[in-house]
């Protein structure tokens, strides 16, 4: 134990796996940014379907949104990139298939996210917007919107997060992101102690500045 | 101008509004009292088509409401409307307020929809205070702002719900000045109030409503002076 302690200061792999590490992570960050803009999106439009007055919109948002809330990542992952691809016959790449999955799964989450930032606006603001004469397209668009997204920022920044650990998951597909290339690293070297806290370091060098910045912009939307 | 037939509009089982008459005549000023929760909100609201209407009819300018083929925004557009609790957008400025209906729905360019909307605020006192949002504004200015926004679609008549209701008592006065100024314009108004000074100096016509029908109606003197429904009588009692 006492032995191990020692090694571990001196121990090589902190510089080793450094390469591992920002090649990993570029890609982490590739597949969480574009993964979660596409998110939006979709995130946008099943957001706004959940509060569409036809039962068939809200329907089929409802669906979508119950059935990815309701399985976990990994399974979405693996049901795109292998039951999907084998099916269609379409062959996604590693990177293609995590950031479809990405963008589906936080998609489900951030349509709940606009369903929510948009309710929150007071009913008045509409009616205003309606009683000068505005559509219900330009109502959502000059009034609802700009107020609702705000208010989506918190969360939203928060879903990006989540979104950005949930990549780890990719290393069962083989995505070359920083997880997978870390356990790369362990099978190579059968070094583990060392490898994983890189891979800890590398994750929480992104989301622990992230959350400080959130809490930041959440203090100045407050006021 | 307006005209309003056997309105009846329910929420759900509740029926709120139980067969309203209605005239509103070209440069009338309608003073609508009744107390609280007896539909007068909701009168309002539907000749905006703020809410839809459960039967009845509801004729502006020879047009139906109730006509399918209506262009519900175009008729909106020229209804304006002040709420109790202004509803301004607090994420535009004053002067984006004012022209956001004329540039969104009438098409005027933005530099002559500005010139409408800066002769509107200061019209209602506002010039200065184009360029700051909402927010930094007091009760009384935010109201005349969403007087000067509903007044920059032109409209053919105003509604008014209750709009010094929610104003601290010292700001009152500020925003029925520039509804007086409106009324002696000849700007046909329905305005729901619990001003009874406003109601008798400038209402030509006082409704009375209680429990979703039109007890009383009458000039104002005549309601005020003399009511002949016991509910009015009650109703004018208690506010002394
Ligand atoms: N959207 C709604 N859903 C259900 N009930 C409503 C709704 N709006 C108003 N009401 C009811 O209708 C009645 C009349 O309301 P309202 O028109 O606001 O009255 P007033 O403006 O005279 O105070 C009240 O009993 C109120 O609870
Ligand atoms: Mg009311």
């Amino acid at each position: 134990m006492i032995e191990n302690f020692t090694e571990i200061f001196t121990s090589p792999h902190w510089v080793n796996t450094l390469p591992f590490i920002l090649k990993g992570l570029q890609l982490t960050l590739i597949v969480t940014f574009v993964g979660v803009f596409f998110g939006f999106i979709l995130g946008s439009i099943f957001g706004l379907a959940r509060l569409s007055k036809s039962k068939v919109i809200y329907g089929i948002a409802t669906v979508y949104i119950e059935v990815v809330r309701g399985t976990p990542i990994l399974v979405q992952a693996l049901f795109l990139y292998f039951a999907v691809s084998d099916f269609f016959g379409i062959n996604f790449t590693a990177l293609t298939a995590g950031i479809i999955a990405i963008a589906i799964n936080a998609g489900a989450y951030i349509a709940e996210i606009v369903r929510g930032g948009v309710e929150g606006i007071d009913k008045g603001q509409a009616e205003a917007g309606r009683s000068v004469g505005l559509s219900s397209t330009q109502t959502m668009r000059y009034i609802i919107w700009p107020q609702a997204f705000k208010r989506m920022i918190p969360p939203l920044g928060n879903q990006f997060i989540i979104s950005l650990k949930d990549t780890s998951i990719f290393a069962v597909i083989s995505l070359g992101e920083v997880t997978y290339l870390m356990r790369q690293y362990v099978g190579t070297t059968a070094e583990t102690f060392v490898p994983y806290i890189m891979l800890c370091l590398a994750y929480l060098i992104i989301t622990i500045p992230s959350m400080v910045f959130l809490r930041r912009i959440e203090r100045r939307l407050d006021v | 101008m307006i005209k309003v037939t056997d309105l009846h509009k329910s929420f759900g089982a509740t029926e709120v509004l139980k067969g309203i008459d209605a005239e509103i005549k070209e440069q009338e000023v309608l003073c609508v009292i009744g107390p609280s929760g007896s539909g007068k909100s909701t009168f309002l609201r539907c000749i905006n088509l703020l809410e839809e209407i459960t039967a009845g009819d509801i004729v502006i300018d020879g047009e139906s409401l109730m006509d399918p083929k209506i262009d519900i925004n175009e008729l909106r557009s020229q209804v304006g409307m002040v709420f109790q609790h202004f509803n301004l957008f607090p994420h535009m400025t004053v002067l984006n307020n004012v022209t956001l209906g004329p540039m969104k729905v009438k098409g005027i360019s933005e530099k002559d929809a500005e010139k409408l909307s800066l002769d509107l605020l200061e019209k209602v006192g506002l010039s200065d205070k184009a360029y700051v949002y909402p927010g930094s504004l007091s009760g009384g200015q935010k109201q005349r702002v969403a007087i000067a926004r509903a007044l920059a679609m032109s409209p053919k008549v105003m509604l008014f719900d209750e709009p010094t209701s929610a104003l601290d008592p010292e700001l009152v006065g500020d925003v029925l000045g520039a509804m007086k100024d409106l009324a002696n314009e000849g700007m046909t108004m329905v305005v729901v109030t619990h001003e009874m000074g406003f109601a008798r100096e400038m209402g030509d016509r006082v409704l009375f409503m209680d429990e979703g029908k039109i007890m009383e109606e009458g000039r104002p003197e005549d309601i005020f002076d003399n009511p002949q429904h016991k509910r009015t009588q009650e109703f004018l009692s208690k506010l002394l």
